[in-house]
């Protein structure tokens, strides 16, 4: 180790501490024990870095890192409204804090610029309730909602709407049918981590729901550095290699609604210390701890992050070398209310077509685009029946592990699947028949022989 | 789990084969839980191997094939079992075992001993090339000289050219190896956690090292270490299972044991992981080393000298820390690419643990 000290002066190494160990320490100790940023506080002790920063440093190294994020991706202009969505845990309390305080700061300019050219941003928040399925109490689901509500009423104006909707509203239909309708779904799903997934599914459904019903046009969340890397991982050990790219950038406009990433750079850790310095309140559910594949993937990622407290970034930086795709970008500006400045930053950062693949196909329960071998798995699964639409046109991965095995009671799950992802289904079938009739129509003779 | 339905025996007690449905099932095979007897596990086992051998065209007839065998459980299944194919399936190739000495004595002495029965045992002529010959050095020597840390990144550097070095004496058109299923869903996971995105882009190739002297091919690619090991169990095949003197455990690194967790949940898991890292594409932007030759040997490398030879040259100038980790400057000083050099040799000091153990 070499010793950073400034009055050291020995070049192979520091061997003042063992020489003079009582006369230097006074002031060695001093000089080390200051933040390597500002050098006048001292650091807080705890954090990832090792009690490198001080906390108002470790606090603004934080914010830039989530500001760079949204800068440079033009996830978010003055024209947007944004909804945070909110889980309660402290990487969603953090994005929420930060999200607000840009707006915050875009008001103060909105009120001291004179001709107020450029609006400010809204912000609302919704809250998944997912007691549907997690069988938690529900005083203690009261509570939290009470207490997500004094929350985002304990922030600053300008005031900010939240709205708490139960997953089951998938089903559009009315809650109670959708509970039981909910819970028939995932038991009808044998595998543990194909239950946690098909969840996982139906709440980005509910959250694109909330955000497209109430004219919210970008939906943030606060994945950060940690869970990226978990889902490196899994996605891995699910077969999901082609489609695993498309989930870990820092904007992902396949959805109706784009969803933006903002905290895609910073580690869990530093989160939880922020909350803890902060003072912001989290929530904690009597959870349910993962099972499956998932559980196990976060606790080796876990292991293997205390071991090297770089890994978890090392695991994202080289999935983030595998090639995106070309929904990974904000939609093109060419609104002439968006500042220049802003148009010229997004061309700049914003992904080259050429350096993404371009995917028309989409597994219609994740979402997630369809490779070629996927396609040609699934076109050579012929029958009329309507089961197999939705077979057909599915990943691997969902097809082996949220995908009953029997067709007889295919029907029945497919009977208690949400509106859209059907219609999803039907849509996603008959684009890959037609993209792949594209590909061999040169060596088909007849037209009629897509009719058999 | 347990889907595989089979019905019991007329006498009772014991479930039918749910491929023959005619003999009781001896055993779970471990990719597909299903219930089988020994019989039909021989048969798929052998099958799926052959199938993978058309598939992917890793022969044409009239080849010469070394295969590379150490006498542990990997090498001695793929000799016994494509001697066998070459036979059934009139694959017309010249079969070779290679084995390489390290010079290790307790370990290497012994298990080349079953290599030489192995050569009996299935008329396979055989070859063994020895790090003396080839190097001057002996692995016994080398850690009497640097002591057991590193000595691994010496081994595994050696035997990479030392296994080529006896394909070209052989005059053999290509060398398969026993990397078995596990062996490359681990090297996938290792590469991402590490960031190797070069080697995570090539490592699940099937036959590697096309544009070099002699193409390596995996034909267990898809073959789960738990069925070779059930393989050998049952066919009471003649192999060495002691571990490595220098490197005790050295199998027994994080990735592998995540490995066999996933599997004991959800066995297809590896047969997935290789998947994904078939279906990763690399983004066109990332920057990869640039193939080259070494100057003083003539073997592939991106450097100014290949690995071995810096390495060689360390011990014989009685430097052996030269070319192990960030320090090793010494000979590859080309201005150039001494950025590129500092970055690689970062990596190898973790790569070269290739005792499959993720050294933190």
């Amino acid at each position: 180790m070499a010793c950073n000290s400034s009055t050291c002066q020995s070049n192979s190494g520091c061997y003042k501490r063992e020489e003079e160990p009582i006369s230097s320490k006074s002031s060695d100790s001093n000089q080390q024990s200051l933040c390597v940023k500002c050098k006048v506080n001292e650091p807080v002790s705890g954090t990832s870095d090792d009690g490198r920063f001080c906390r108002e440093c470790f606090r603004s190294n934080l914010y830039g890192k989530f500001k760079l994020a949204v800068t440079s991706n033009a996830m978010i202009t003055p024209s947007d409204n944004l909804l945070v969505a909110f889980s309660g845990g402290p990487s969603s309390r953090v994005v929420l804090q930060f999200v607000h305080e840009m707006q915050q700061r875009a008001q103060k300019n909105f009120d001291a610029s004179k001709d107020r050219s450029l609006p400010v941003f809204g912000v609302g928040v919704t809250f998944i309730d997912e007691s549907a399925y997690h069988s938690v109490p529900s005083c203690e689901i009261d509570k939290a909602i009470e207490d997500i509500r004094s929350i985002i009423s304990n922030l600053a104006p300008p005031a900010k709407q939240l709205h708490v909707v139960p997953i089951e509203s998938v089903f559009s239909l009315d809650s109670l049918d959708g509970r039981e309708r909910l819970k028939t779904l995932v038991d009808s799903v044998s595998d543990a981590t194909g239950k946690e997934d098909l969840l996982l599914y139906l709440r980005m459904l509910a959250l694109q729901k909330v955000a497209s019903e109430n004219g919210y046009n970008r939906l943030v969340l606060g994945l950060c550095t940690s869970r990226i890397a978990c889902h490196v991982i899994t996605a891995t050990v699910k077969g999901q290699g082609y489609s695993l790219p498309a989930d870990i950038q820092y904007v992902d406009s396949r959805w109706e609604i784009p969803v933006v990433l903002p905290l895609r750079d910073c580690l869990a850790q530093e989160l939880n210390m922020l909350c803890h310095l902060d003072g912001l309140k989290t929530l904690e559910f009597s959870n349910v701890p993962c099972s499956g594949i998932n559980g196990l993937v976060s606790s080796f990622v876990k292991l293997l992050q205390e071991e090297n407290p770089s890994r978890e970034c090392t695991i994202v930086r080289t999935a983030g070398k595998l090639t995106p795709f070309h929904f990974n970008r904000i939609p093109e500006l060419n609104d002439s209310n968006v500042p220049l400045a802003t148009r010229r930053r997004q061309k700049r950062f914003n992904l080259k077509p050429s350096e993404s693949i371009s995917s028309e196909s989409f597994c219609p329960l994740c979402f997630s685009p369809l490779s070629k071998s996927d396609l040609l798995s699934s076109s050579n699964i012929e029958s009329c029946q309507n089961y197999d639409i939705l077979d057909a046109a599915c990943c691997s991965s969902c097809r082996f592990q949220i995908f009953p095995k029997d067709p007889s009671s295919m029907e029945h799950f497919l009977s208690v699947l949400p509106q859209p992802l059907l219609a999803r289904a039907q849509n996603c079938s008959n684009g890959n028949r037609s993209s792949l009739r594209k590909q061999i129509q040169d060596c088909l003779l007849s037209e009629s022989e897509d009719e058999t | 789990m347990e889907e595989a339905v089979t019905k019991p025996t007329k006498k009772g007690g014991g479930r039918l084969c749910c491929i023959c449905n005619k003999r009781r099932a001896a055993l779970k095979r471990p990719k597909t839980l299903e219930q089988i007897c020994r019989e039909c596990f021989y048969e798929v086992f052998e099958e799926e191997i052959h199938r993978v051998i058309v598939d992917n065209q890793l022969f044409k007839s009239g080849e010469r094939i070394a295969i590379g065998a150490s006498g542990g459980k990997d090498s001695t299944v793929l000799a016994c079992v494509l001697a066998e194919l070459n036979r059934r399936h009139n694959y017309g190739l010249d079969l070779f075992l290679l084995s390489v000495d390290e010079g290790i004595t307790g370990y290497r002495d012994d298990s080349l001993e079953t290599v030489k029965r192995n050569e009996v045992q299935y008329g396979l002529p055989l070859k063994i090339v020895s790090y003396k010959d080839l190097y001057g050095w002996t692995m016994d020597e080398i850690v009497k000289m640097i002591g057991l840390k590193n000595n691994c990144t010496f081994c595994g550097v050696f035997r990479r050219q030392a296994l080529d070095r006896g394909a070209s004496l052989l005059k053999v058109d290509k060398v398969a190896t026993g990397h078995n299923a596990d062996d490359i869903a681990e090297t996938v996971l290792l590469n991402i956690l590490r960031g190797d995105i070069a080697r995570l882009s090539r490592c699940t190739s099937i036959v590697t090292g096309e544009d070099g002297p002699i193409p390596r091919c995996k034909p267990f690619k898809y073959t789960y270490e738990k069925e070779i090991v059930m393989y050998a169990y049952f066919k009471r095949l003649d192999y060495f299972s002691t571990e490595c003197i220098y490197s005790p455990n050295a199998y027994r690194g994080f990735a592998r044991e995540f490995i066999k967790d996933l599997e004991r949940i959800r066995p297809r898991a590896i047969l997935d992981i290789i998947k994904s890292g078939e279906d990763f594409r690399i983004s066109t932007s990332t920057k990869m080393p640039e193939q080259g030759t070494c100057e003083r040997c003539g073997y592939i490398s991106s450097q100014k000298w290949c690995k071995a030879c810096v390495l060689l040259e360390g011990l014989n100038r009685g430097l052996p820390k030269m070319g192990i980790g960030r320090s090793s400057r010494g000979l590859n000083n080309d201005p150039k690419k001494d950025k590129d050099m500092k970055q690689r040799n970062g990596t190898k000091s973790i790569e070269n643990k290739q005792c499959g153990s993720l050294d933190f």
